[in-house]
């Protein structure tokens, strides 16, 4: 006779099941508990947004209060998807809208919003709290503003990096007066100024606000006024953090700052006047994550700063930091997890800065907690690969872009197989790699051989034949997302792993060799993938079947092939796919 | 039920059965070429239980495959080609002789720096150009023996062997397709379409294709990876900081494209372009799709054809004018300023209906003046 515990109990058990996985693992074990579990089930996560439709989440998920979409490819983000490939929102909004009226948390990444969405949201969801858009795209101003009139318990507003047409810094202004909820607002990506006095009322009557991301418009005098509203802040990014050198303003600030005890994060500094940074001295000991990637201040002033954050763990910066700096950062900073450095000028021909492989090498020696790096550079030698890898086998993430592409190891012209190799085969534990440099097929070897945890592959101008390719589909057991451009890879390696395909979440590859015939066979052979083909040459129906496609995007989806596409995207086999959804 | 899955028909030898628990098998021989789809397990598997179900099968699936036979001939010149024709089978024990499908490539010296730019140079363009590039490199690569190979001599033999063992093992669609090798190998080149992607966004100033590109770096699309609102931010700080003098424009300008009655708009990189003739020529065919579809023609073949003269006469005539939105907010109709002034002012562009653009043109000549 079986007996088990009563549904309330173990919903009581489900509910301290966070993790994805584990409910995932939970629903799976018997009938009963997939039903219970559904039931409970209050965050989802979608990867990505067609590889399941609103109408299937919600049929078994119909409590839900939180969910996370991400829409487009990652190389979206450097102009690879044209514009109009899709991952709109709104489908997704008037579907909750019906069937979630206690929605509290939408976050989404590279999709496109409008400001119809935005609107809808707002109009929809009586408790929503939670609206972080990463990278999307597609919406104004009025959209802010109608979030900020009408969601009453609004707690969390970020826009990071997302491309907002600014029409007018009004928008704040739409907060209400009894508007108190808010916990985060992040508005660095917009351009223009709002309200200055709006603000500072917004701020003052917030006493919850953790984190304010202003933009580049709000003038570095200004700043002492909203930190002495809120004193409480524990992230903090400046505007424009330049003016004329004023003593007055110099000490408001450092006043400001010294009030804040709870700052741990700082950002923003568009324009650095670098006299103005000794004003933060005074909070630079608690903190643990800066971002002075916009900041185009010298090496000097950067160390001098550096110097004063022991406690930090995560700092991303412009290469003007130099191999010196990165020296400094290594003595210093010996809590440092994550480092993050970008070019200053990464279409010049010529260096223009003093940073080098060394600077990475410095540091992954030098900080024992580093374990995930980005970092741009103009050199690169296998000798520092590997030393890089000795030194750290910790690394999670370790994504480097040598500027030039196919640029080989600058001492020994060789290529870079041997130091990633070194990389994989040391860091156990890699789940991100970027790849760059001069690379053959040896490099995929050593990934395929020894990456097994690596969920996400980035791969540009590498390798020489399908057997790369291979490597990598047949020997990455935890690969998710592999992305590829310019890479002289076929078909062969694709359909021959065509089954892993079903265990990833995507497959990009752009530019590279793979035939619309054998789009058109992966397609038909493999319902359960969408087997997308862009190519804005118009229909690969008007080319020989031999000739390879601009761009493919593999996805496994339960939805069947989308119906938003616009008409430079098909999907290969779309009837029998159809015909079994 | 799983669904039935390929495998090949080896030339010769080895067709050894695959896993003995597979279900329904279905032969569909083609004639001629050997085809046949057997089900063989993994693949219904390999989705529900997961990647590590892909290794087991490749461990105990030792199919035999001829992956020469397999080919769909890509037709790059200058690749493998003349191996392909070789039979071949690989066997479990993994003997094989690896020179004939996957020949070392001659080690050699120095990184040859043509080659190294004639490849950046081919991707910078439009794809059947990015094609192209990939050929000419091949060639260069195969032929001329310029390219860098990591030679570790005997070596470099046997993990290929292994490898080619475990791709014949892999759970994976074999087939053998039909292919007129010799018929579309050269002409595959020819028949990329004349009307090749002359989207701004995908392809450099026209005059600056070339192989050998100088100090002026040569910009690929998307390349160094770095997010458009961090390259946005970059350009305007160092236009603040004076530091762009002499060298060549900070990135892309990347600006959207709109038109009345289009379901979306497009983004170009005005950087890509030196003259408003290229970028008209470029937004013609960008948006040809929508005014033919406005005109009310079917998709056709010809298509192009009609399109191109179609819209120069929308375009010229009084239907289509471009106007773009300057930094101030106003419209005014492309074309009247330099085009070093245009490409500094222009916040986005729009095609649209010459009704709607009366007025606008005097505008954009006052307004030039006023501003000099």
């Amino acid at each position: 006779m079986a007996y088990s515990f009563p549904e309330e109990v173990l919903e009581y058990v489900f509910a301290f099941l966070s993790s994805d996985k584990d409910r995932n693992a939970v629903s799976l074990v018997c009938k009963s508990w997939y039903e219970i579990e559904r039931w409970c089930r209050r965050r989802i996560f979608i990867g990505n947004c067609y590889a399941v439709s609103p109408q299937i989440v919600i049929r078994r998920f119909p409590e839900v209060r939180a969910v996370k979409i991400k829409g487009k490819p990652h190389f979206a983000d450097f102009n690879l998807v044209p514009e109009g490939w899709g991952a709109y929102l709104y489908p997704w909004i008037s579907a909750m809208a019906r069937s979630y009226p206690w929605l509290e948390e939408i976050k989404l990444k590279r999709m496109v919003v409008t400001d119809e969405s935005l609107e809808l949201i707002s109009k929809s969801f009586k408790n929503f709290k939670v609206l972080v858009l990463s990278s999307c795209e597609g919406f104004t101003t009025d959209g802010l503003a109608s979030i900020a009139a009408n969601c009453r318990n609004l707690r969390e507003l970020d826009l990071r990096e997302s491309e907002v047409e600014d029409l007018s810094g009004h928008w704040l202004s739409h907060f209400p007066d009894n508007f108190t909820s808010l916990v985060s607002l992040n508005m660095s990506c917009l351009g223009s100024e709002v309200s200055f006095s709006a603000l500072e009322r917004l701020v003052s009557r917030c006493p919850n606000l953790k984190t304010l991301r202003l933009n580049r418009a709000v003038p570095v005098e200004k700043l002492p006024s909203l930190l002495r509203r809120a004193p409480q802040l524990v992230e903090f990014g400046t505007g424009a953090y330049s003016a004329e050198i004023q003593t007055d303003i110099f000490s408001n600030l450092v006043e400001a700052f010294s009030g804040c005890k709870h700052l741990k994060s700082l950002s923003g500094f568009w324009d650095v006047v670098p006299a103005y940074l000794p004003a933060m001295y005074n909070v630079c000991s608690r903190i643990t994550s800066l971002n002075l990637s916009y900041a185009t201040v010298q090496s000097p002033d950067l160390v001098e700063l550096i110097s004063q954050c022991p406690n930090l763990k995560c700092l991303w910066v412009l290469d003007y930091i130099e191999d010196a700096g990165l020296k400094a950062l290594s003595s210093y900073c010996k809590d440092l997890q994550e480092l993050r450095v970008f070019p200053s000028d990464p279409y010049g021909a010529e260096p223009n800065v003093s940073l080098t492989e060394q600077g990475l090498v410095t540091v992954s020696a030098g900080c024992p907690k580093l374990q995930s790096v980005l970092y741009f550079c103009r050199q690169m030698s296998n000798a520092a690969l590997i030393a890089i890898a000795r030194n750290r086998p910790n690394f999670i993430r370790f994504r480097l872009c040598i500027i030039e592409p196919q640029a080989p190891d600058y001492l020994t012209l060789e290529p870079l197989d041997t130091g990633f190799g070194a990389i994989v085969e040391n860091c156990k534990e890699l789940r991100r790699l970027s790849l760059s440099g001069l690379l053959t097929d040896r490099v995929f070897e050593y990934i395929g051989t020894h990456a097994k945890k690596l969920e996400m592959l980035s791969i540009a101008f590498a390798g020489d034949s399908d057997l790369g390719l291979h490597h990598v589909l047949s020997g990455c057991e935890s690969l998710r997302k592999l992305e590829i451009r310019d890479c002289p890879f076929g078909h062969k390696a694709l359909l021959a792993n065509a089954a892993k395909l079903e265990t990833m979440r995507s497959l990009w590859m752009s530019s590279c060799s793979v035939s619309y015939g054998a789009c058109k066979l992966l397609g038909q052979k493999m319902p359960r993938l969408n087997v997308e083909v862009i190519d804005e040459r118009g229909s690969p129906n008007s080319r020989p079947e031999t000739c390879p496609v601009e761009k493919l995007y593999v996805y496994r989806t339960v939805a069947g092939p989308r119906v938003d596409k616009p008409d430079f995207v098909w999907t290969m086999d779309e009837d029998a796919a159809l015909r079994l959804s | 039920m799983s669904p039935p899955l390929l495998g090949v028909e080896g030339g010769g030898r080895g067709n050894a059965p695959l896993m003995s628990s597979s279900a329904s098998v279905d032969c569909i021989s083609q004639s001629g070429s050997g085809l046949k789809e057997r089900n063989y397990l993994g693949l219904s598997d390999c989705s529900s239980v997961g990647s590590s179900a892909v290794s087991n099968v490749s461990g105990e699936n030792k199919n035999n495959l001829n992956l020469n036979a397999t080919e769909l001939r890509l037709g790059l010149p200058g690749s493998r080609s003349p191996e392909r024709d070789s039979d071949f089978n690989l066997l479990t024990s993994g003997k094989l002789d690896e020179k004939q499908l996957f020949p070392l490539l001659p080690s050699m010296d120095g990184i040859c720096s043509l080659s190294q730019k004639s490849i950046v140079s081919g991707n910078k363009r439009g794809f059947s150009d990015t094609v192209d590039g990939f050929s000419e490199i091949k060639n260069s690569v195969f032929t001329d023996g310029k390219w860098m190979f990591n030679a570790n001599g005997s070596d470099s033999g046997t993990p290929q062997s292994v490898v080619e063992a475990k791709l014949a093992g892999n759970a994976g669609i074999n087939v053998m397709l039909s292919n007129n090798s010799s018929g579309t190998q050269p002409s595959m080149k020819k028949e990329v379409p004349t009307r090749a992607p002359q989207e701004g966004h995908n392809k450099l100033n026209g005059s600056n294709n070339n192989s050998s590109a100088p100090a002026a770096k040569a910009q690929v699309v998307g390349w160094p990876p770095i997010r458009s609102f961090r390259k946005n931010t970059l350009a305007t700080t160092s236009k603040n900081n004076d530091e762009v003098d002499g060298k060549p424009g900070p990135g892309a300008l990347f600006v959207k494209v709109s038109m009345d009655g289009a379901p979306y708009l497009r983004k170009v990189d005005l950087r890509t372009y030196s003259t408003y003739q290229e970028l008209s020529s470029a937004l013609e065919k960008m948006f040809m799709c929508f005014t033919i579809r406005q005109c009310g023609s079917q998709e056709a073949p010809g298509r192009e054809m009609l399109g191109e003269n179609k819209f120069k006469d929308l375009l010229h005539g009084s239907d289509y004018v471009l106007t773009f939105e300057d930094k101030d907010g106003d419209w005014m109709l492309v074309g009247d300023v330099p085009w070093e002034m245009f490409i500094e002012s222009c916040k986005r562009l729009k095609i649209m209906k010459g009704s709607d653009a009366i007025g606008l043109a005097p505008r954009a000549m006052e307004k030039s003046k006023n501003q000099s």
